[in-house]
């Protein structure tokens, strides 16, 4: 029984750098599994909230679905479909591929000119490159195509697009833009703007999301020169009245950019996810390098081609709501291709090509050329064919 | 065998005949255990045999019956169990008649095997005898046995859990005890021998206590050896004194007084060993007084089982200049000395927790002394201020002390660079670490360091940093809290400037040849690690300049040569540390995007480098190395799967780990980093993750502390892969349930709910990660024969009422998963549960905004289970 030592810490730190070390270690892992969770549980929510907005007539009915949801059912409140969008952003798979294919505005092929076009529409040179979503959230940005994969994954000027303590962005923070990436300059062009500094434009007019597009994406930086917190610039593109000089301007205009058609967009619509006549592109050999489909090597094949969808009953339908009928599929074909309700599926059109009559099909020549690719989520609309045809 | 000589052999400096005997003792043990024990107690009892291998015998005798490790320890004390009762009792009676022996060693080795039978036997119920017949002993025999009784009674209140002893016995004891103790005993080895027998005997006096007359009694006696003329046995009694401050705290009232007194004259008078024992008492109230005070949350209504009786208030006109007075004792070379502890320092440190338990009250005490002795030509005076002054700095208002320091401040910069002493010098830089660790940071209202002093700060502790290694440690403590203060400063600090500098000037000094002095190199390091930690984004581009030299510095160190021992030591917490400032670098950058890109440049070689480290056998290194392995999986995100192959090794090796369990433990921390890095990619390792883990679960060998993460562990590992789980879900499922019973209910004292209450965080973090990760795959009915008794866990622990709010947050959002994963098949067991109605509504009700949060998202996940 020895006397006890009593000697105390002298003139030291209460806990080791090392203890902190470890706690700090323990304290990022919890966060990480928390954050891994919460992930988790929102993917669940937001795929969750897609099922039931799906009509439930057609319960398992294929990979890909065609039906665009229309969208006062799809969800009510805009706000929450920002939510689902952004936290959609950092999800996977082919559920959020899908998912993220719905999301954009798609304009139709411009077939006829519309009422009041130089009052009620913007005109502008639609840049030549990827279409995509750019959503920043959480000090980071992430952008994805129209089939829902990623493009790229990168720290930008944009509110809460970059980890800077600058005290801006809350963590509410959050933007979603409509963009067309362009290969050549790495820049990507504001073609639309969806939400901004966690503010919803969903519900706002063209007029409005264009007019603040065009201040608020100069005063964040975006269009600053890439530097280490901002990897890639952004633009907005020249926009115009449909008059005679606003068009003539659009059409031959010097851009920064290849152009790749002219797309209309109506005043006073509102940002609606899938296809919608409100918008509408316009190709011809002047204003794109791409008004007519080329192959891997860049040549123009010999036959045109259109995507589109068989339907169980074999008939070929067009991606519009409702659905345009191109055809039958011989059921020879079907069983022999090991075709399925659903599938995407090539076709060239023959000599005989498509007839319209007073703006609707007749008949069209279509030659089975095999299943689409992949990673295509639509089959092309009627208004594709239809300007196929007036080429 | 011919033990005697054996045991002679056992002792020879001879190695080869020392090895020899070993072995044969061994042999001996291992073919006939009850005959080797007999051996050795009749070689204890002998008065014939020499008093070396007596003491032997009975030393062997004792590792026989305990050991350290647990483990052992349970085989040990079921093997003796388990023996002859008869040649147990041979033994027995040798030990007890071995106290009455002549040769001192003899005794004292049979007083300490007998103490062990006892711890084994007493709680069986067994040897009821003992008591009894060691109390005759004390009163008939010579004073030698007396002597040998008394202490062996000591031994076994240490040995034994005050329930097993009666409390009849326990008076007898204490009588037996306080009688030995008492100043009409004429023989000093007999009383001191009672002192420290009293002093295991304090916590077997509960009932004594309680009883006014025998409490009065008790501290009489106690009181009055500690004037004894013996030294050891005052200082015995002052140890009696420091152990019922604390046991027995809300007894000392109407003692304090004369205790203050005795002790005072100690402080003042007695020899170092007496007064610091006389100046522990102090600190011992000061830890009682804080922490009870700690308990009230300052807020008087608060309910605290112990009153504060202000004991510290009361004494401080008194105690304070007492140990004032203590500081000016300073030993010449005290700093240098790592193992120093003399009545300066006792008495500093008295002070400091003093200036804790009563705040403001203390500074006009203390002041005065200062102000008188700051600037006096004697070193000791100059020191001692500065020590005083350093020591209030925790616990006053800083209301109270900015002003204090404001005008102090300047004073300290100036004589940490110019004082002559060196001894002076040390106490400056740390007393400016209190400053800025206390005084200094966005909680402080009027900032301390200003636009105006912020450079000379900076430059007087660079300059320091090149002091003599006490003083050069200090002032790198100094910088880690001067940045740890601007860790909250926004997008631009202060220190940037000097970021540069700074960081050279750390890299300097680890580089010292001195470094290893006074832990200055770790000093460093820490010191570095902080200001990376609170660096902004602006000095984003130095940290990534660091990296490329601490990875060097890294990459020097795994250069293979052949090493001495004290090199391969210096080498490997040369290695820990690097690993260490790794790690913080890595989290560092890898917190935001853009730096992650630049640093991950980097990654293959630093990989690389912790790969080698692993070669080193030093556990502080591999946990350093994991740790930071960790960090860098979450940096690199799925491409980290490149280093599996090679890296796996030594995770499965760290999974095995159960020695180091601390290792273990960071490692099942690390399989979690690398499932969320990995996701589905980590399946090909899970095999044998799964199957170490489980393991590990199963064993008893492994520290109690590493099963709640493993089970984390699950969950983890389950998100990332899916339905892939599949195979390891039965296992899986098992380990979880047979936990989740066992941790249902808890009785014991805080430390074990507290335990309790991770292991239920652990398991319901695996049942959420299951749940998730079987989420929309079409295996999702594998999990329905679990939902029942998930659901009753939940129920059992809502009903128990002693979740902590961690395990109330996780509670609730594992009953959203399952309904979330489970929809309608759950939705009648879902109904039937009280967790889906009271627990929703008391945590949708919380304050707390993370159960708040997870409850509305079980909210929302039941309505759609039971809406389908």
């Amino acid at each position: 029984m020895a006397p006890h030592d009593i000697r105390r810490p002298f003139k030291r730190a209460a806990i080791s750098d090392q203890q902190k070390r470890r706690e700090l270690s323990l304290l990022r892992q919890a966060q990480n599994r928390r954050d891994a969770q919460q992930q988790a549980r929102c993917l669940a929510s937001s795929i969750l909230s897609l099922q039931s907005a799906a009509p439930e007539s057609q319960p398992e009915q294929s990979d890909i679905e065609l039906e665009t949801v229309p969208e006062a059912e799809q969800e009510s409140e805009a706000f929450s479909k920002d939510l689902d969008v952004r936290q959609a952003s950092k999800l996977r798979g082919p559920e959020v591929r899908k998912w993220f294919a719905r999301q954009l505005m798609l304009p139709e092929w411009m077939i006829d000119v519309p009422d009041r076009l130089a009052q009620d529409w913007y005109v502008f040179a639609r840049p030549a490159g990827k279409r995509c979503f750019v959503v920043s959230s959480n000090g980071t940005t992430v952008s994805r195509q129209r089939n829902g994969s990623i493009l790229h994954h990168f720290p930008s000027a944009l509110p809460a697009g970059a980890k800077i303590r600058d005290g801006s962005g809350s963590a509410q923070s959050y933007c979603i833009l409509d963009c067309i990436f362009h290969e050549l300059d790495q820049t990507y062009y504001v073609i639309d703007m969806v939400c901004w500094n966690g503010y919803s434009l969903y519900d706002c007019t063209a007029e409005f999301r264009f007019y603040w597009l065009n201040s608020k994406l100069e005063e964040s930086g975006a269009c600053n020169a890439p530097s280490h917190y901002h990897k890639f610039r952004f633009s907005a593109v020249p926009v115009y009245n449909c008059d005679q000089s606003g068009l003539h301007a659009a059409y031959t205009g010097v851009v920064p950019y290849a152009k790749d058609g002219l797309l209309f967009y109506n005043k006073h619509a509102l940002y609606q996810t899938g296809n919608t006549p409100l918008a509408l592109v316009w190709k011809d050999e002047n204003c794109s390098q791409f008004v007519i489909d080329t192959d891997g090597k860049g040549e123009i094949p010999s036959q045109q081609q259109v995507v589109l969808e068989l339907q169980d009953d074999r008939k070929l339908v067009t991606s519009d709501d409702p659905p345009v009928l191109f055809g039958c599929l011989d059921g020879d074909i079907i069983e022999k291709s090991g075709l399925h309700t659903g599938n995407l599926l090539r076709f060239a059109i023959g000599d005989g090509g498509l007839s319209f009559v007073d703006g609707k099909l007749e008949k069209a020549d279509l030659i089975y050329l095999g299943k689409s690719n992949r990673a295509r989520a639509f089959a092309d609309s009627y208004s594709k064919g239809f300007q196929l045809k007036s080429l | 065998m011919e033990v005697t000589q054996v045991l002679l052999n056992a002792q020879s400096i001879d190695g080869a005949v020392r090895k020899n005997a070993e072995e044969s003792l061994k042999h001996f043990q291992e073919q006939n255990l009850t005959g080797f024990l007999l051996l050795l107690s009749g070689e204890l009892v002998s008065e014939e045999k020499p008093v070396e291998t007596r003491k032997l015998a009975g030393l062997i005798l004792k590792n026989a019956l305990d050991a350290k490790d647990q483990q052992r320890k349970v085989e040990l004390v079921q093997r003796w169990l388990s023996l002859d009762g008869n040649a147990k009792s041979q033994i027995k009676a040798g030990l007890l008649k071995t106290l009455s022996s002549p040769a001192s060693d003899a005794r004292s080795t049979a007083s300490q095997v007998i103490a062990k039978v006892a711890g084994i036997e007493l709680p069986h119920k067994q040897w009821p005898e003992l008591v009894g017949s060691l109390l005759s002993n004390v009163h008939q025999l010579p004073v030698h046995a007396k002597q040998a009784t008394l202490e062996t009674l000591g031994y076994l209140c240490e040995e034994v859990s005050p329930d097993v002893i009666d409390q009849d016995q326990v008076n007898k004891i204490l009588t037996a005890v306080v009688q030995g103790m008492s100043a009409s005993e004429g023989n000093a080895d007999v009383r001191l021998a009672a002192t420290r027998a009293l002093y295991n005997a304090l916590g077997f006096a509960q009932a004594n206590f309680s009883n006014d007359m025998e409490r009065d009694y008790l501290m009489r006696v106690v009181c009055e050896a500690t004037l004894s003329p013996e030294v050891r046995i005052r200082q015995a009694a002052f140890e009696c004194l420091v152990s019922i401050s604390s046991t027995y705290y809300e007894k000392l009232a109407p003692y304090i007084q004369d205790i203050f007194n005795i002790t005072a004259k100690a402080v003042r008078e007695d020899e170092e060993p007496v007064a610091l024992q006389a100046i522990e008492f102090w600190s011992s109230i000061c830890d009682e007084e804080i922490d009870i005070l700690e308990e009230y949350g300052g807020d008087f209504t608060g309910d605290s089982d112990i009153p504060c009786f202000y004991f510290i208030k009361q004494a401080i006109p008194a105690l304070v200049p007492m140990l004032l007075e203590t500081l000016l004792k300073q030993e010449e070379d005290q700093d240098q000395d790592e193992g120093a502890w003399n009545i300066a320092m006792a008495g500093g440190t008295c002070l400091g927790l003093v200036a804790r338990t009563v705040g403001d009250d203390i500074v006009p005490l203390v002041v005065p002394f200062i102000e008188e002795n700051i600037t006096k030509q004697d070193w000791r005076q100059r020191e001692a201020a500065t020590y005083a002054f350093g020591s209030i700095l925790e616990g006053p208002s800083p209301a109270k002390l900015i002003p204090l320091v404001n005008v102090a401040l300047n004073f300290m910069l100036s004589a940490l660079t110019k004082d002559p002493n060196s001894h002076v010098k040390d106490t400056t830089a740390w007393t400016l670490g209190r400053i800025f660790e206390f005084l200094h940071g966005s909680a402080v209202d009027s900032p301390i360091i200003t636009q105006a002093n912020c450079q000379q700060i900076v430059v007087v502790l660079l300059q320091s940093m090149k002091d003599t290694p006490n003083v050069a440690e200090k002032a790198c403590g100094a910088l880690y809290f001067l940045a740890q203060g601007y860790e909250e400063v926004g997008p631009s600090s202060p220190l940037t400037p000097f970021f540069q500098e700074i960081v050279q000037s750390l890299l300097t000094v680890t580089h010292r040849e001195d470094a290893r002095e006074s832990r200055l190199r770790t000093a460093a390091y820490e010191t570095l690690n902080e200001v990376v930690r609170c660096s902004t984004d602006e000095t984003a581009p130095l940290v990534l300049q660091l990296v490329p030299v601490i990875i060097m510095e890294l990459h020097n160190t795994v250069e293979g040569q052949k090493l001495s021992s004290d090199e391969r030591e210096k080498q490997s917490e040369l290695q820990g540390l690097l690993c260490g400032c790794l790690q913080v670098i890595i989290q560092k950058l890898g917190s935001s995007e853009s730096t992650k890109y630049l640093f991950l440049q980097y990654a293959d070689q630093i990989m690389g480098l912790f790969l080698s480290v692993f070669a080193c056998r030093s556990a502080t290194v591999h946990e350093e190395a994991m740790l930071a392995i960790g960090a860098l999986a979450y940096a690199t995100g799925p491409d980290f799967v490149k280093y599996m192959p090679e890296f796996y090794r030594y995770l499965e090796m760290g999974l095995q780990n159960f020695e180091e369990y601390q290792v273990c433990a960071v490692t099942v921390g690390v399989v979690g980093d690398i499932c969320r890095a990995l996701e589905e990619k980590v399946v090909p390792y899970c095999d044998g993750i799964m199957t170490q883990l489980l393991k590990n679960l199963s064993s008893n060998q492994l520290h109690r502390s590493v099963k709640p993460p493993i089970f984390s562990c699950f969950g983890d590992i389950a998100l990332a892969v899916g339905e892939y789980f599949e195979k390891y879900l039965m296992w899986a499922m098992s380990a979880l349930q047979s936990a989740a019973e066992l941790s249902t209910h808890t009785t014991g004292d805080d430390e074990l709910i507290e335990y309790i209450n991770t292991l239920r965080n652990g398991i319901l973090e695996a049942y959420s990660g299951i749940f998730q990760g079987f989420k929309n795959s079409p295996k999702t009915q594998l999990l329905i024969p679990y939902a029942p008794h998930i659901l009753q866990f939940l129920d059992g622990i809502y009903m128990e009422k002693d979740m902590d709010d961690v395990v109330m947050k996780t509670a609730i959002g594992v009953l959203g998963d399952l309904a979330d994963t489970l929809g309608s098949h759950a939705a009648s067991l879902i109904q039937q549960s009280v967790s889906s109605k009271d627990f929703l509504n008391e945590c949708l009700s919380s304050e707390d905004v993370m159960i708040k949060e997870s409850a509305e998202w079980a909210k929302l996940a039941i309505s759609r289970a039971i809406s389908v």
